[in-house]
């Protein structure tokens, strides 16, 4: 039975149970998710999951309730129609439910690609291996993981819509004497992940990363490459462009208003790769341009962030939305153009490979430390500052000013006169990340974008390198 | 086709298909949440999951499947993959398994509870959470929430050694949470903690935390924290609240003695440990006060069970004695791997999650004072109280927390309030500077723990009180 077959039984369920007046929802989905992991370079974990959830939402007589199961027999789904029913009768009213989905239009999933949906795990433990070969004996540790998810949505509106999705991601270190690499990448097909590829540049980096000294705090410049600006785009998401805490008033984010520097323009774009045509509330799902050359262009909604502001959902409705807001998962820095520096080219990704090609006038192991001719170019236009490969463990201060503090990972060298001259030791920081983008803070993007996976599948965060004028290093690695 | 009958299939499987070992669980989990903003409730969920988890050990190999359906076809095709995947492990085999004794038991655990927390009335639980909030939002709150969650869970185990043992496990809680924006910044004051306290208990524990005789305290305080001084940066004595050193020890103690960690099982995500085991027994830790335990068997704490999810019993075990490094939290295999004879530290997720090394109940052991007589024994510091932001390095070394709200302490005296309070050090250091504990122990609930690739979700308790440390820096700036 589909997906949509599902939902139109559900919904069968609720027109009996519930009678005319009752609005409901449902999403049906179902999931294949397998992930193998490794460490001290043998896979250790090894999973898959085939997974299926029914959730519902109805409005009844003013109140609102929502409810899942994963139950798929007649028997099960009515269970789940009478638990929500029995919920909406007693829950306390619902005055701001901002009604459902018309039937609309959506766009088509992106492309499918029949070999990722049905890789095994030997499939998987080859990518693996390969990774851990190119490491040249290094210890490594990471994942390789596919996912593959369908669902279909109903409406009492009369709105009926189907997907699905795959995706293939691969994430890795290797470890060299206290140092470690990183390198990963997240594709729409499992054979466009290079595990020798990423093996390779991961070892190469923790090669670069060994006998590191340790600086100063204080304001450096710097070049963050991809993984590092996945985190300040993830931040972003979650507190910038939600909509909800920006109708709390709890967002930097004021559109029209040049917050940002005019290099950066960010689009949300979750049909580029692994999105869902619709959200969770039925609405189809589309590129939004949240930054154009700097200026703040929207936040995402629901369909109950929206009301409160008076706008309309663009479609980031979630199971988690209506506590913790409405959050873009797809978002894409864009690259430099061709002919200059700033942002809102069009170049391409960098795939696996990362664009691989030697930096002049740099010795081995330090060359390592630069994975791409991209990040390379960036690196030679600093005079001094640091090169950061990954930010890690970032949690909020405050999440009006955006204040963050976190670590450096998995590599961070000096820079003088361009060239990399030394690893140096992990760094704490603290710093508002709209500040640190701002107008005349944003020196240089990256030419070539690379899409990072997310700890959750169906989530990514696409930039190139990117060069900022100052980062607050408010700790060492000593404390 | 009874629950445990399920999961004999599905380890049945698994053995015929060329496991040396197999377990499996099934589970039945029910979650039920409530949230409220501004004297409105928000959102109604009642989720309902249902599934198997086998887990088969090939070899050297693991491998793990997981199915949404309690059939004999599903339990046995689950085990079949479960050996196919551990098979495929084997491409890229590591070290042999071992796994530390367990003896075998049929056992069944319920953990205690008094208010059975779904079989309270939504309309009771949303008037209180109606209640509380609008009186935070009359009471100046630009924005006031409030929350409780219930996870009621219910799961099967049985092993290819012959465990067959059944838990019952009810947890709760809730808090509240009243947030003020100014110009530029915002200030948040929650009780007891921002989402609030748990337990492995009933509805009981909400009743407890009096939402309602709170909120109108904390929105004031939210709106004072606005026009409050920073606290100043430099080095100072700090007096740590019991609900923020909960978090303390998770951060820098609980995670850093897991023992996957240790052996790096968890580098290339979570991150390894600072610790070395050739060192266990003999490290500095902390100061003599620190005396921390691992102990799943306190009553009503969240991280407390009967038994963990590869069958061991719940035991008590000393980690830090005296402030001298002693035990880890261990799994059958890991345990094995490091030449230690115990586990009984693992969890999953869910029935589709494998099971790993997670935190019990870790916490300090009282100490000898009072916050009153920490705070009149200061000449000079900062007390500092419930967490709002906290990180910490891969190896769970190099900390920096920030609290909600702090106070200037002069002279034996509490003073006035300071907006934006931060602390950072460095774990070992930082505890080896603890020279008062107070005995006003309190079991915090930390239901967030996120750890594993897939992600999990772990529930861990933490018993902690106030207590004092030298010479930390605080105030770090942006």
């Amino acid at each position: 039975m589909t997906e949509l077959d599902l939902a139109g039984q559900v919904m069968q369920l609720v027109a009996r149970l519930a009678g005319p007046g009752g609005q409901a929802e449902v999403t049906v989905s179902r999931a294949e998710l397998a992930l193998t992991r490794f460490a001290n370079s043998a896979i250790h974990q090894n999973v898959a999951e085939s997974a299926v959830e029914v959730r519902l939402r109805m409005h009844l007589d003013g109140r609102t309730a929502a409810g899942s199961g994963t139950t798929v027999t007649p028997d099960g789904l009515r269970t789940l129609v009478e638990r929500v029913l029995a919920a909406a009768r007693f829950a306390p009213r619902d005055p701001a439910w901002p009604g459902l989905t018309p039937p609309t239009a959506v766009l088509p999933s992106p492309q499918w690609d029949a070999a990722t949906a049905q890789a095994g795990p030997a499939d998987r433990a080859a990518l693996v291996r390969a990774f851990v070969d190119a490491a040249g004996g290094l210890e490594t540790a990471g994942y390789c993981r596919t996912a593959v998810r369908a669902a279909a949505f109903a409406n009492s509106a009369g709105h009926t819509v189907q997907g699905r999705t795959v995706e293939a991601a691969m994430d890795g270190i290797a470890r060299a004497g206290g140092a470690d690499g990183t390198a990963r990448d997240c594709a729409d097909r499992l054979a466009d992940l290079d595990g020798a590829e990423l093996g390779r540049r991961a070892a190469a980096k923790a090669r670069a990363g060994t006998d590191p000294v340790e600086l100063p705090p204080g304001r450096y410049p710097v070049v963050l490459e991809p993984a590092a600006v996945a985190d300040l785009l993830e931040n972003l998401a979650w507190y910038g462009f939600n909509g909800k805490r920006y109708a709390e008033g709890q967002s930097f984010a004021e559109p029209g208003v040049a917050q940002l520097d005019p290099a950066v323009t960010l689009v949300d774009d979750p049909l580029r790769a692994a999105g869902l045509p619709f959200d969770l509330e039925g609405t189809p799902t589309r590129a939004l341009t949240l930054v154009d050359a700097g200026t703040i262009g929207a936040v995402v909604h629901d369909r109950r962030s929206a009301a409160e502001v008076g706008g309309e959902s663009t479609g980031h409705a979630w199971t988690g939305s209506s506590t913790f807001g409405p959050i873009p998962r797809n978002l894409r820095l864009a690259p430099a153009r061709a002919t200059g520096t700033s942002g809102g080219g069009e170049v391409g990704t960098a795939g696996p490979a990362g664009g691989t090609a030697a930096v002049a006038g740099l010795a081995e192991p330090l060359a390592g430390a630069v994975p791409d001719a991209d990040t390379a170019a960036l690196v030679s236009r600093m005079p001094r500052g640091l090169l950061v490969s990954d930010l890690w463990y970032t949690r909020v201060l405050d999440p009006k000013s955006l204040v963050i503090t976190g670590l450096t990972r998995n590599g961070v060298w000096l820079v003088e006169d361009g060239q990399v001259t030394r690893a140096v030791r992990d760094l704490r920081f603290t710093e508002s990340y709209p500040r640190a983008l701002g107008p005349g803070a944003v020196l240089e993007l990256g030419r070539r974008t690379a899409r990072q996976p997310n700890r959750w599948d169906g989530v990514w965060w696409e930039a190139p390198a990117l060069r900022l004028a100052s980062w607050n290093f408010t700790g060492g690695a000593s404390g | 086709m009874s629950e445990f009958d399920v999961a004999g299939a599905a380890v049945q499987a698994a053995l015929d298909a060329g496991a040396r070992y197999a377990d499996a669980r099934v589970m039945h989990r029910r979650y039920e949440s409530m949230s409220a903003r501004n004297g409105e409730v928000e959102a109604l969920t009642q989720d309902e999951s249902v599934g198997l988890g086998v887990r088969a050990l090939v070899g050297a190999s693991w491998g793990f499947h997981a199915v949404p359906e309690l059939s004999d076809r599903a339990a046995r095709d689950a085990g079949h993959r479960a050996a196919r995947t551990a098979a495929a492990s084997g491409l890229v085999p590591g070290p042999g398994v071992e796994l530390v004794p367990v003896a075998p038991s049929t056992a069944s655990w319920s953990s205690p509870c008094t208010v059975d927390p779904l079989g309270v009335s939504l309309a009771v639980k949303g008037d209180l959470l109606v209640a509380a909030t609008s009186t935070m939002a009359d009471h100046g709150a630009d924005l006031a929430e409030g929350l409780y969650q219930v996870w009621d869970t219910a799961k099967w185990f049985v092993s290819s050694e012959g465990h067959r043992i059944d838990q019952h496990i009810r947890e709760c809680g809730g808090g509240i949470s009243a947030t003020s924006i100014g110009d530029g910044e915002t200030q948040r004051r929650s009780w007891p903690s921002y989402r609030g306290q748990y337990g492995t208990t009933g509805w009981e524990l909400v009743d407890s935390l009096d939402l309602v005789a709170h909120a109108a305290r904390i929105a004031e305080e939210s709106r004072e924290l606005l026009t409050a001084p920073l606290c100043p940066a430099g080095e100072t004595d700090l007096i740590l609240g019991g609900e923020q050193l909960a978090l303390q020890i998770h951060e820098s103690v609980g995670h850093a003695i897991e023992l996957d960690r240790i052996l790096g099982w968890e580098a290339a995500f979570a991150g390894t440990s600072w610790l070395d085991l050739a060192q266990l027994g003999s490290l500095h830790y902390g100061s003599e006060l620190m005396n921390i335990t691992i102990d799943p068997t306190i009553p009503g704490a969240l991280g407390s069970f009967g038994y963990d999810d590869e069958g061991s019993p719940a035991v008590k075990r000393d980690a830090v004695r005296a402030g001298r490094w002693v035990g880890v939290l261990a799994g059958r295999d890991s345990a094995a791997m490091a030449g230690l004879d115990y586990g009984g530290s693992v969890r999953a997720d869910g029935w589709a999650r494998l099971p790993m090394v997670r935190m019990t109940n870790v916490g300090l052991e009282p100490g000898p004072h009072t916050l009153e007589e920490i705070v009149a024994a200061t000449d000079e510091g900062v007390l500092m109280d419930v967490n709002r932001s906290w990180s910490i390095d891969d190896k769970r070394l190099n900390f920096q927390f920030g609290c909600e709200i702090g106070w200037e302490i002069r002279n034996g005296r509490r003073g006035r309030m300071l907006r934006n309070p931060t602390y950072t050090g460095i774990g070992p250091l930082f505890w080896r500077s603890m020279d008062m504990l107070s005995s006003e122990i309190v079991p915090w609930g930390t239901p967030n723990c996120g750890k594993g690739q897939p992600g999990q979700v772990g529930h861990t308790g933490h018993p902690a009180a106030p207590a004092r440390f030298r010479n930390v820096r605080v105030g770090v700036r942006a």
